[in-house]
């Protein structure tokens, strides 16, 4: 999958509160969830982000609340995906749950600017700053978490492990009545 | 032979069925409780409902469904997420479901009733589901999603991190409390000091802590972008849960040699009572030191300081003395049961002699729901866990977090104050 568009650049410690403020967290749909995506952080950003577009971010990006609904906002709101230097662990988890594509990618980070084009191939991590012709190689993710994407997510994962609990219960049960 | 274990690293393998751990394995967990807030379900169960094969959840003894943050209902869309949850506990029987009235806010609700207990896995669906540790559980907060594997599997999947070690030394000043404690340990490491990590805790100071004080200690670790946040169990955590009603748990405790990512020593003697300044709970300073900031607001309450431990505090505070002509005070026991002992106690007629508002249990405020969200310009004195932009309202106010006696301290004076600096209680 590539992934293509403008670079909306922020810094440090982007947290859920301002990805989507708690007043709008009795929303469910995610269209109007985006319509307020980062508004606290930048009121700006719904009206210049384009769909398809990406957030380059500095260390700790999502951080605080476990709402999903800061994933599902950005999604809504058109976000591709998201670069930065790292991310706050249930957003990192939410994000791989819900399938919006995350990059652990300090030098991508520090060689992007605010406004640059970029592409990303999420397959193999490689982020390319069209702008200025750099690319960059983002962190792998580990093979379980690789396994779960190409999976389709976590509820497929859970369907294989429901599946899993029945046979292992109706083989347990067999092995009883054979002996 | 096992390899030494953390005490996070114990819990984990117990409930993976694995002779040992070491951080950055990804294992399968059994859960002994999965707890969602109104907002968390409504998506859990949207998402349960596309599972195959699942029909019913895993367990109904082993899920707790407890209606917090925008209750009772502020408005139509909040009621709809309330009664998708209300509904699906009839239908699954849920055991554990805390009607608005008799339960209030999850993280004040399940410990005083007895449903955690130490060497529990157990995750919800609010990221400060860290408060569990207290009591030496492993607690943890994720996303909706993963509630919603949850509630068909029973069991989630989680990286094992890294442990690392937080030795609270020395004793504790008049008017240090655990959160004057975690506010020190986050100023110091920062917001992600312990990003992906296990806090573990430690140390000649915890003999000192209450559970209260630990359950907020705890409850804040995610503020240092923690995993989990965990306290050794000692006979004050298995009195708490001889108290509750808790039996049938398991006692784990850390390995002598077991590995720590880094240890950090804090000398609890030399800390005073702490405020964070906007915008992140890292910036923290002495409240002595902040005397010229005036305040508009102040709320006492919440799953970092609603117990009765809390409001007993801010009523020693509060006793005698009047609120500040130009300060609102929202004083919110976290359940049912804390409300009901600040009447019976006489904390609820200090309150209201002292011109404080008391409300029903709820998160509210905090996270900027209803009963005191804040306008353009406002300055909120909070013993709240988070002060981000927005987080109780306007763009543009901004959140002090700090524990029950500087907030209830700084009600009276108009400003922020430390205790200490308030003159003696005049008004009868
Ligand atoms: S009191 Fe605040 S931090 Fe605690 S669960 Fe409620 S909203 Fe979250």
């Amino acid at each position: 999958m590539i992934l293509k568009g403008t670079a909306h650049k922020y810094g440090k410690n982007v947290d859920t509160d301002v990805i989507i403020p708690g007043r709008y967290c009795n929303l469910i749909d995610p269209v109007e969830l985006g319509k307020h995506a980062l508004e606290d952080l930048d009121a700006n950003f719904v009206k210049k982000a384009k769909a398809g577009d990406l957030i380059v971010a500095d260390t700790n990006f999502g951080c605080g609340s476990s709402r999903e609904v800061a994933a599902v906002a950005l999604k809504g709101a058109g976000v591709s995906g998201v670069v930065a230097k790292s991310f706050a662990r249930i957003f990192y988890r939410n994000c791989i749950n819900t399938g919006l594509p995350i990059f652990e990618c300090p030098e991508g980070v520090d060689g992007i600017n605010d406004g640059d084009a970029i592409t990303v191939d999420a397959d193999n991590g490689v982020i390319t700053n069209e702008t200025t012709g750099k690319s960059f190689k983002a962190t792998q993710f580990p093979k379980f978490m690789q396994d779960l994407i190409a999976k389709g997510g976590l509820l497929r994962y859970a369907e294989q492990r429901l599946a899993e609990k029945k046979a292992a219960k109706e083989g347990a049960m067999h092995d009883r009545a054979a002996t | 032979m096992a390899r030494p274990m953390t005490l996070t690293e114990k819990i984990l393998a117990a409930h993976s069925g694995k002779a040992d751990v070491a951080p950055g394995d990804i294992i399968s967990i059994d859960l002994d409780l999965v707890m969602a807030n109104e907002l968390s379900a409504a998506v859990a169960i949207t998402e349960f409902r596309k599972i195959k094969g699942a029909t019913k959840v895993w367990d109904p003894d082993k899920i707790a469904l407890v209606p917090s943050h925008f209750t009772p209902n502020k408005d139509i869309a909040t009621a709809t997420l309330s009664t998708m949850m209300r509904d699906f506990a009839k239908e699954q029987h849920i055991t554990h479901y805390f009607e608005v009235g008799r339960g209030g806010i999850e993280h004040v609700v399940l410990p005083e009733n007895g449903f955690v207990g130490p060497g529990m896995t157990i995750i919800g669906g609010d990221s400060h589901t860290t408060t569990y540790g207290g009591l030496g559980a492993f607690a943890t907060g994720v996303g909706s999603t993963d509630i919603a594997a949850a509630f068909a599997t029973g069991e989630m999947w989680v990286r094992v991190p890294p442990s690392i070690k937080i030795i609270l030394e020395g004793g504790l000043r008049k008017y240090v409390q655990g959160k004057d404690l975690i506010l020190t340990t986050i100023g110091r490491i920062g917001v992600d000091g312990a990003i992906y990590g296990a806090m573990e805790f430690a140390g000649s100071a915890i003999k000192d802590l209450p559970i209260s004080g630990r359950f907020t200690m705890a409850n804040m670790s995610i503020e240092a972008g923690a995993k989990n946040g965990i306290f050794p169990v000692d006979a004050i955590a298995e009195a708490y849960c001889a108290a509750v009603g808790k039996k049938d748990y398991t006692v784990y405790h850390a390995d002598k040699d077991a590995e720590y990512q880094s240890v950090v020593t804090i000398d609890c003697s030399k800390i005073e009572p702490q405020v964070a300044l906007p915008w992140l709970p890292e910036n923290t300073k002495n409240a002595s030191d902040l005397n010229e900031i005036t305040i508009h607001q102040a709320v006492i309450g919440t799953c970092t300081n609603g117990r009765i431990e809390d409001m007993r505090q801010a009523a020693e505070i509060l006793k005698g003395r009047k609120v500040h002509p130009d300060v609102r005070a929202i004083v919110i026991p976290g359940s049912q049961k804390v409300y009901k002992q600040c009447v019976t106690e006489g904390l609820a007629e200090i309150f209201i002699d002292a011109g404080c508002v008391v409300s029903t249990p709820t998160c509210g405020p905090c996270v900027g729901g209803h009963m005191g969200v804040l306008s353009e310009g406002e300055r909120c004195i909070s013993t709240t866990n988070r002060n981000f932009k927005g987080r109780m309202g306007h763009v543009k106010s901004e959140v002090y977090l700090t524990g029950p006696y500087v907030a209830a301290a700084s009600a009276v004076a108009g400003h922020i104050a430390n205790p200490e600096q308030l003159g003696a209680p005049v008004a009868v």
